[in-house]
C-alpha cells in the first residue's frame, strides 16, 4: 500500500479518526505523517512512546473508568499511582507490576503477544521458576514414556516428579 | 607512588581498591581517542555489511525505585550497592571495568559517550551522581546506570556475532547477580521500567550499511516486511532519528516469551537474508549502472579528499558511498577499521575533543575535512 498522500513511498503510519461515529482511515508514509503531524495532533502534541504508552497501559479504560478507585491507588513500595503511570507509559518501581497486576495484565499481552517469560533466569530468586521448568520438562517424559508403554521409566519419573513438587511446596 | 598529574577530563573515577594495576589501564584513552573494539571490523564475520553488533540486558534492583524516580537519598543507597558489587567481583571482565559518574563529567565528555554509542543521548541530558557508566576501556562493555533501567549491560562486537556479545553480557550479568537482587517474577521474566522490555530484558541490535538497497529504493519494502517479523528498522543513532549514510539499526521488537537464543538466532537468520540482498543488488548496480555507479563513488571519493569545509551529513553521505567503492573494489583500498573510527571521529564532540577547544559551525567543518583527508590518507597507506 502506497502513501495516499505522496503516492510515492510505501504507507508505514496508520491513522483511524473518529468523526461523528464514522471511523476513517489514513495511511500515510512517515514523512508525510511527520508534515501532517502538526494538524492531525496539535503542534505541541508528540506522538512520543511514552505518550502511546501511557494510552495502551489500561487501554481498556472508557471515560467513566478514568475515574475508578484505581486510577488513585498507589504502589506500596514507591507510591506511584496508576493515574501516574498511564500518564507516562513508566512504572514507577519492580514491586508495580505485582500491585498493579490486573490492570497492566492485559496490556502487557498486547505489546508482547505472550504472556511467560521463556528466556534467563538469575541464579538468586530463579529456584521456583527452574523447578518448575524442570517438572514441566519431566511431565512431558512422563507422558511419552507411558506412551511407549515403559512402565518402569514412567514410574521414576513420577517419583522424581513428586520430589520436586514436594521441594516447591 | 605516581604523582597526580593535571588531567585535562574531570572525571569521577571510582578506583577499585584492590587492583591498582587495572586503573593503570587508563579510561581516559576512552575520551581522548576514537577507535573501539566494535570498529575492528578487519577479520569479522561480514563486517563489510554488519558495522557491529549489540546486545543490551535491561535489569533492576527489585526494592529501589526505578531511575526516573531516584532522589538524593535512594540515588545514594543505589550507587553504594553497586559499587560494592562491582568491588566485591571476582569476574575477571568485571574488574577490568571503570565506573564514571556525571556529576564531575563535562557536557563534551558526556557527548563523546553519546557518539561513540555508550551512552544513550538522554542518558547524557544528566549531571547527577547515581548516573554513569560502568565500562571497559575498549568500549567491549559497558553498563549504563541509571538510564531509563537501574542497570542496562551491554556488548558491543564488530560483525555479526550476537551470539558472542550476548554470552559476554550476559557473563556481566551473572556476575553482578552474585551480589544484587534483581526484580524478576516467574511469569514476566526480568522486569523493567518501560513494559515493552519485560522478559528477557533484551534488545539485540545490528548496526547495517546498506547502500545498494537504499539506492535501489527497496528499503521501504524490505523495512516494512522486517517490522512484520517483529524487527524494528532505525537510524544508527536509536530512537526517533533517520538513516544517515544508509547505516540502519535492526533489532528485536518482542522480550517476552522468547528466549534468548532464540532472540539471537531469529534475527542473525533474518540479517543474512537482508545481507544476501543487500550483496545481489551490488551486484546488480554493477551490472546495470557500472558507469553511474563509478562515476558517484568517484567523486564521493573525490570531495572527501579534496573538500576544505564538509558537514556532519554531508560526509556520512559520501563516507557510505567510498565504503560502497571500496567493497566492490572500485577505489583504492582503506582498511575497514579506519572507516568505522571516521563515522564517529567527525561527529562534533570528537572534533571539538580533537581542536581542545570550542569551535563555530565554520571551524567545525574545516577540521572535520581535515580530518577526513588525513584519515582516507594514512588509511590507504596501511593497508
Amino acid at each position: 500500500m502506497y502513501c495516499e498522500e505522496c503516492k510515492l513511498r510505501p504507507a508505514t503510519v496508520h491513522l483511524a479518526q473518529m468523526f461523528n461515529g464514522q471511523k476513517i482511515e489514513t495511511h500515510l508514509c512517515e514523512q508525510c505523517a511527520s508534515q501532517k503531524g502538526a494538524i492531525i495532533f496539535g503542534a505541541d502534541h508528540q506522538l512520543s512512546i511514552a505518550n502511546l504508552l501511557g494510552s495502551f497501559l489500561g487501554g481498556n479504560y472508557g471515560i467513566q473508568e478514568a475515574r475508578s478507585p484505581v486510577q488513585n491507588s498507589s504502589c506500596p513500595n514507591c507510591g506511584i499511582k496508576f493515574f501516574d503511570i498511564r500518564q507516562t507509559g513508566k512504572l514507577g518501581c519492580a514491586q508495580c507490576y505485582m500491585a498493579f497486576e490486573q490492570e497492566l495484565e492485559p496490556s502487557l499481552r498486547r505489546i508482547h503477544g505472550n504472556r511467560q517469560h521463556v528466556g534467563k533466569i538469575p541464579l538468586r530468586g530463579g529456584e521456583k521458576v527452574l523447578w518448575r521448568r524442570q517438572i514441566e520438562g519431566l511431565k512431558q517424559r512422563l507422558q511419552e514414556a507411558v506412551a511407549r508403554e515403559e512402565y518402569e521409566e514412567a514410574a521414576e519419573i513420577r517419583d522424581q516428579i513428586k520430589n520436586l513438587e514436594k521441594r516447591t511446596g | 607512588m605516581r604523582k597526580p598529574r593535571k588531567s585535562v577530563i574531570r572525571l569521577k573515577i571510582w578506583k577499585r581498591e584492590r587492583d591498582k594495576e587495572v586503573g593503570g589501564m587508563t579510561i581516559k584513552k576512552l575520551f581522548e581517542e576514537t577507535f573501539l573494539a566494535w570498529m575492528n571490523g578487519e577479520t569479522a564475520i561480514h563486517s563489510d555489511i554488519v558495522i557491529s553488533s549489540r546486545v543490551r540486558l535491561a535489569r533492576n534492583l527489585s526494592e529501589i525505585a526505578f531511575p526516573h524516580l531516584l532522589n538524593q537519598e535512594s540515588g545514594q543507597k543505589f550507587m553504594q550497592l553497586i559499587n560494592e558489587a562491582w568491588q566485591k567481583s571476582e569476574f575477571k571482565e568485571l574488574k577490568q571495568m571503570e565506573l564514571v559518574t556525571f556529576e564531575n563529567l563535562s557536557a563534551l565528555d558526556r557527548k563523546i559517550l553519546v557518539e561513540k554509542h555508550l551512552i544513550s543521548p538522554n542518558h547524557a541530558q544528566s549531571t547527577a551522581f547515581y548516573q554513569g557508566l560502568l565500562v571497559k576501556p575498549d568500549g567491549s562493555l559497558a553498563v549504563m546506570i541509571n538510564e531509563e533501567d537501574h542497570l542496562r549491560i551491554q556488548c558491543f562486537l564488530p560483525g555479526l556475532q550476537l551470539e558472542e556479545a550476548y554470552r559476554r553480557s550476559q557473563e556481566i550479568d551473572d556476575a553482578l547477580e552474585k551480589e544484587l537482587d534483581f526484580a524478576f517474577d516467574d511469569r514476566r521474566g526480568y522486569l523493567t521500567s518501560c513494559p515493552t522490555n519485560i522478559g528477557t530484558g533484551m534488545r539485540a541490535s545490528l548496526m547495517l550499511h546498506l547502500p545498494a538497497i537504499s539506492i535501489s529504493g527497496q528499503s521501504g519494502h524490505i523495512f516494512h516486511n522486517l517490522n512484520q517479523l517483529g524487527l524494528t528498522v532505525r537510524g544508527i543513532y536509536g530512537e526517533g532519528t533517520e538513516a544517515i549514510g544508509n547505516f540502519f539499526q535492526l533489532s528485536n521488537q518482542i522480550t517476552l516469551g522468547q528466549s534468548e537464543e532464540d532472540i539471537n538466532a531469529s534475527l542473525t537468520t533474518i540479517s543474512q537474508q537482508v545481507i544476501e540482498q543487500e550483496r545481489m543488488l551490488r551486484e546488480s548496480l554493477r551490472e546495470q549502472m557500472k558507469y553511474q555507479l563509478e562515476d558517484r563513488i568517484g567523486r564521493a571519493y573525490g570531495i572527501l579528499t579534496h573538500a576544505r569545509l564538509i558537514s556532519s551529513n554531508e560526509a556520512l553521505t559520501l563516507l557510505s558511498d567510498v565504503r560502497l567503492g571500496i567493497d566492490m573494489g572500485m577505489i583504492p583500498r582503506i582498511s575497514a577499521n579506519a572507516l568505522n573510527e571516521l563515522v564517529v571521529d567527525i561527529r562534533p564532540a570528537h572534533l571539538q575533543k580533537k581542536a581542545g577547544s570550542d569551535m563555530d559551525a565554520v571551524s567545525r567543518d574545516a577540521k572535520r575535512a581535515e580530518v577526513i583527508r588525513e584519515k582516507l590518507q594514512t588509511g590507504e597507506e596501511e593497508s
